[in-house]
């Protein structure tokens, strides 16, 4: 079996699988109501998979929460309808209603709006409805520099507001999961993998992933260079005119009109690694919402998106 | 084209390595970042041009050749501080094509011990940058301490600025010998010296043809071809249950990351703490069964008999036991800004447990500078020593140097949540060095559940007093012996039936192994507090003069003797009157000869709330002013 290097070592994904779950379980123990926070991009669908066989042959003790901004591409919505489904996961949907029925939206309002309110409120109003102690979010560290310090296991407020001063020491295997009631704690459980170990492990588990993430002729608007999918009819008109089919894919997945596509040739995991191995430009580079303001990721950090 | 099928030739290739953590330590401006910047940079650079063999058109950007300043590259801890950013602890990654690599980056200033201390926890390996112009200076020393506190067994001392000193070969043996002189007390198994210039790239990735004289490995090569998976331990099988997974009637595993040693399926394991005994049916990992598991995998193993089992219990071989016990002695790293309380029942988390514990002493704190020992009282941010800690339930450990994994624990602070410290087991104690604790919830609940035949009306009607206990605190010398012995004669005169237990008389038989250490101290105040509840609970009336200086011990001995009962009277007297009223002790803590002296080398804390207060007067007054405190609460005499 290539999982193991000799008789009693095991390869780096195993290594960072042995971690995860561990982190998975830990959680589950020591608190009373976790979730997983689930955006259906890759990094969750790893994250998925791991809880799924955390707890194998039972079944996951905590829900998977997604919070619908309501703009998100209609192929990740089937997508987790889908999967849930199929894997016998408790699926929780949530969104911030009086926001939509107000209409906010990224082309009527922009994006910082909209994925404040959409997003952001929507999460935190979540958490507070259901009032989860604990959220597993799949973030990592290598996914940009202002996260390579963040803590597996890191403590929100009762505002659930992220104080970078009020961090607790990591060491060991050892998780400070003590919390005073309203605080909670954001785990990270595949803090430690990189892109590539994230299309490694979907390639060697076969995880399933929206097909978004692969290369395929979409019709494609290029706003200020950034390429949006027509995805449904609330796209302007004038904008829908301009649209032309480009054979692109996505590397990361978000709300249609903030997410940009690539163009690209790559329509299974062995071409998107090889081209992600050779374009040397930061995977979030085509997330729109990143251009709004200097550090948005750290702003967004500390107002609890993350 | 067969692209596809090289892409795949490459990632199961990069499937098949392994994981080496690292910690990168130096002082600022040794170069720590050009250095990283170079392992990560150079690193992806040759990786890539492995890889565009098989590339058509390569769109990548190339970065050969040029000037870079790969310091800029990071993050830069420098720019933090400048911007007033916590300063932490950074994870990085990267791979070559034979081994992956975490590296955590940590600030090398003394302020920073503690995130040194958490990157250390972690790391196989430990790079230590030297600047060739400066040699083995102070903060060498620290780092290779915390480097070898927390265990790690390889380090590489990386004598950086070579191109400085003219890649001079008698400058960096100098170095490695200096180096050496002062590790030889620390124990770290495998030490190499590498000069370099990560300025320059010199015996960083690649060779340099400027040091000819050099012969061992680069930086890089070194790191992909040290051997780490004999570091795991593979001997003692340790299993801490983390989770048990139940999802049907007919199926119980028990869940957790194999700490160290091996499991094979059909093994006879025992279950502690109850001692139980059975046969291992399967064990499940995360890719299906196999037969036999080792760390750190995280499996689910399922035994053929029902025994019950929870979180926080061990599986392991009957005849490879840790140890269980109560009390060890530990290196600890105070990590909280908030100073150590000696009074605080701290939690603390050690594998799957938590329980509570106390920190009974401070053996020593080590000066992480010049490794000196000294006297401590309490632990403030960043500092290190030995203490003997007790918890309330005994823990399943091993000596840290011998296992992380179950030698490892940290103390989270009862109000905060913050992790106030974090400790390395050295062992347990020898029975005869066992400290004090003093409350200790379980016994507690035996005590309580003793039931005698005759009801306290009885007693009461029998003695015509309520048993209480009337405790006076006060400073040594402060008189409050002679109240006592005054209290004592006039209760008994009225036909009171009444004990006086007082310090000297006590120590020299009940608590005579005991010293005045603040740990011992309260070991005895524990037992005089027992006596004093057994009196009560007889009905007699106890005069109890002690100095028990803090709230806190003070409280315990409220809740040892049940709160009603307890009655705290204050004789009030400036240290001045003390001193003059009773010289003896107070000149030989003076004159160094005697130490742990409330008042005067220890905390006295006058009590916030006591029933009543006297100060030095007339005593005769002071018995009289208590006999009608007791009468008034209806103590004695009984109505
Ligand atoms: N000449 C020379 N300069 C170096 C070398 N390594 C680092 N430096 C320089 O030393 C300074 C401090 O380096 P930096 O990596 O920022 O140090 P850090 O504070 O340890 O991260 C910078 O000006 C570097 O260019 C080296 O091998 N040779």
């Amino acid at each position: 079996m290539a999982d193991q290097l000799n008789n009693y070592s095991i390869n780096n994904l195993r290594e960072l699988e042995a971690e995860a779950i561990y982190i998975i379980r830990e959680v589950a123990s020591e608190f009373e109501k976790p979730v997983m926070l689930y955006s259906i991009g890759k990094d969750s669908s790893v994250m998925v998979r791991l809880a799924e066989k955390a707890f194998y042959p039972g079944k996951v003790p905590f829900p998977l929460m997604h919070i619908d901004s309501k703009w998100k591409f209609q192929e990740m919505i089937e997508f987790r309808e889908k999967y849930t489904k199929d894997n016998n996961w408790d699926l929780i949907v949530e969104h911030n209603i009086e926001g939509f029925e107000a209409g906010i939206g990224p082309f009527t309002h922009g994006s910082k709006v909209h994925t404040d309110v959409m997003k952001t409120q929507a999460l935190l109003q979540a958490l507070d409805k259901h009032r989860f102690d604990a959220a597993f979010g799949g973030a990592r560290r290598d996914e940009e520099k202002s996260r390579a310090k963040e803590r597996i296991f890191s403590f929100r407020d009762k505002f659930h507001q992220w104080d970078p001063k009020n961090q607790r020491p990591e060491l060991w295997d050892i998780y400070n999961t003590r919390v005073h009631k309203g605080e909670s704690i954001r785990v990270f459980p595949i803090s430690n993998w990189t892109e590539l170990d994230i299309w490694q492990y979907i390639r060697l588990e076969k995880i399933p992933i929206v097909p978004l993430y692969f290369a395929k002729k979409r019709p494609i608007v290029d706003i200020d260079g950034n390429l949006i999918m027509v995805d449904d009819d609330r796209m302007p008109a004038e904008l829908v005119a301009k649209a032309q089919m480009r054979m692109v894919r996505f590397r990361t997945l978000g709300c249609y009109p903030l997410t940009g596509a690539i163009e690209s040739e790559a329509d299974t995991i062995e071409k998107i690694v090889e081209e992600m191995m050779t374009v040397t430009k930061s995977e979030r580079t085509t997330r729109v919402i990143d251009f709004d303001q200097e550090g948005s990721m750290e702003q967004k950090k500390r107002e609890g998106y993350f | 084209m067969n692209t596809n099928l090289d892409i795949n030739h490459f990632l199961d290739q990069d499937q098949k390595k392994d994981l080496l953590r690292l910690l990168t330590a130096g002082s600022v401006d040794d170069g720590k970042s050009t250095l990283i910047g170079r392992l990560l940079f150079d690193s992806k650079k040759i990786y890539e041009d492995q890889l565009s063999a098989l590339e058509r058109d390569s769109k990548r950007m190339g970065h050969a050749g040029e000037a870079i300043d790969y310091a800029l590259l990071l993050d830069g801890l420098k720019a933090e501080r400048e911007q007033g950013i916590t300063i932490d602890v950074a994870y990085r990654y990267f791979s070559t094509s034979k081994r992956k690599f975490i590296i955590a980056d940590t600030p090398g200033h003394e302020q920073y011990t503690r995130n040194m201390v958490t990157g250390a926890s972690t790391a196989n390996l430990a790079i230590i940058l030297i600047d060739a112009r400066k040699g083995v200076i102070t903060q060498t020393k620290r780092h290779t301490f915390l480097v070898s506190l927390l265990g790690i067994k390889h380090v590489v001392v990386a004598v950086n600025k070579m191109d400085l000193m003219e890649y001079s070969e008698s400058t960096f043996n100098t170095i490695c010998a200096d180096y050496k002189s002062f590790t030889t007390t620390l124990s770290i198994p495998d030490i190499t010296f590498i000069p370099l210039s990560a300025l320059k790239g010199e015996n960083v990735v690649e060779n340099s043809a400027n040091m000819p004289w050099y012969h061992g490995k680069c930086l890089l090569e070194f790191l992909e071809s040290v051997h780490v998976v004999s570091d795991r331990n593979f001997e003692d099988f340790r299993f801490p249950v983390q989770y048990v997974l139940r999802p049907s009637l007919d199926f119980r595993g028990f869940s957790g990351k194999i700490a160290s040693g091996i499991v094979r399926k059909g093994d006879e394991l025992m279950v502690l703490p109850s001692r139980k005994k059975s046969i291992v049916t399967e064990i499940i990992t995360a890719n299906g069964t196999t037969d036999y598991a080792f760390p750190p995998q995280a499996v689910t193993i399922t035994l053929k008999d029902e025994i019950d089992i929870s979180r926080g219990d061990m599986l392991v071989h009957p005849d490879n036991q840790p140890r269980f016990e109560r009390q060890f002695e530990a290196m600890l790293v105070w990590m909280d800004e908030k100073k150590m309380d000696p009074n605080t029942q701290f939690f603390i988390k050690h594998s799957a447990n938590t329980s509570r514990a106390r920190i009974d002493g401070i053996k020593y704190r080590v000066d992480v500078n010049t490794l000196q020992q000294s006297d401590c009282k309490a632990f403030s941010l960043n500092e290190i020593g030995r203490v003997v800690i007790t918890t309330n339930k005994p823990l399943f450990f091993d000596p840290y140097h011998k296992n992380h994994s179950t030698g490892a624990f940290i103390l989270i602070d009862p109000i905060t949540h913050n992790t106030a410290a974090v400790g390395m087991i050295i062992d347990k104690l020898n029975t005869n060095d066992i400290p004090s604790r003093i409350t200790d919830p379980e016994t507690r609940r035996m005590i309580d559940s003793g039931q005698s035949l005759i009801g306290r009306d009885e007693l009461e009607k029998r003695y015509q007093q309520k048993g209480v206990t009337i405790w006076i605190t006060g400073l040594h010398g402060s008189g409050k012996n002679v109240l006592a012995y005054n209290l004592e004669r006039r209760l008994f005169d009225s036909g009171a039936t009444v004990v006086l237990l007082e310090g000297s008389t006590v120590r020299a038989g009940l608590s005579r192994e005991l010293d005045y250490s603040p740990a011992d101290r309260a070991e005895h105040l524990r037992r005089v507090a027992h006596v004093c509840k057994m009196l009560n609970d007889q009905g007699i009336i106890v005069v109890a003069s002690f100095i028990s200086p803090t709230e806190s011990i003070r409280q315990q001995i409220s809740e040892i003797i049940g709160n009603e009962r307890f009655h705290l009277i204050l004789m009030r007297a400036g240290l001045d009157y003390c001193r003059t009223n009773k010289p003896e002790l107070y000149l030989k803590v003076e004159k160094g000869e005697l130490r742990h002296l409330p008042g005067v080398d220890e905390a006295y804390e006058m009590p916030e709330s006591p029933q009543l207060t006297f100060d030095v007067t007339e005593k005769q007054a002071d018995v009289e002013v208590l006999m009608a405190y007791l009468a008034g609460q209806n103590i004695f005499p009984l109505e």
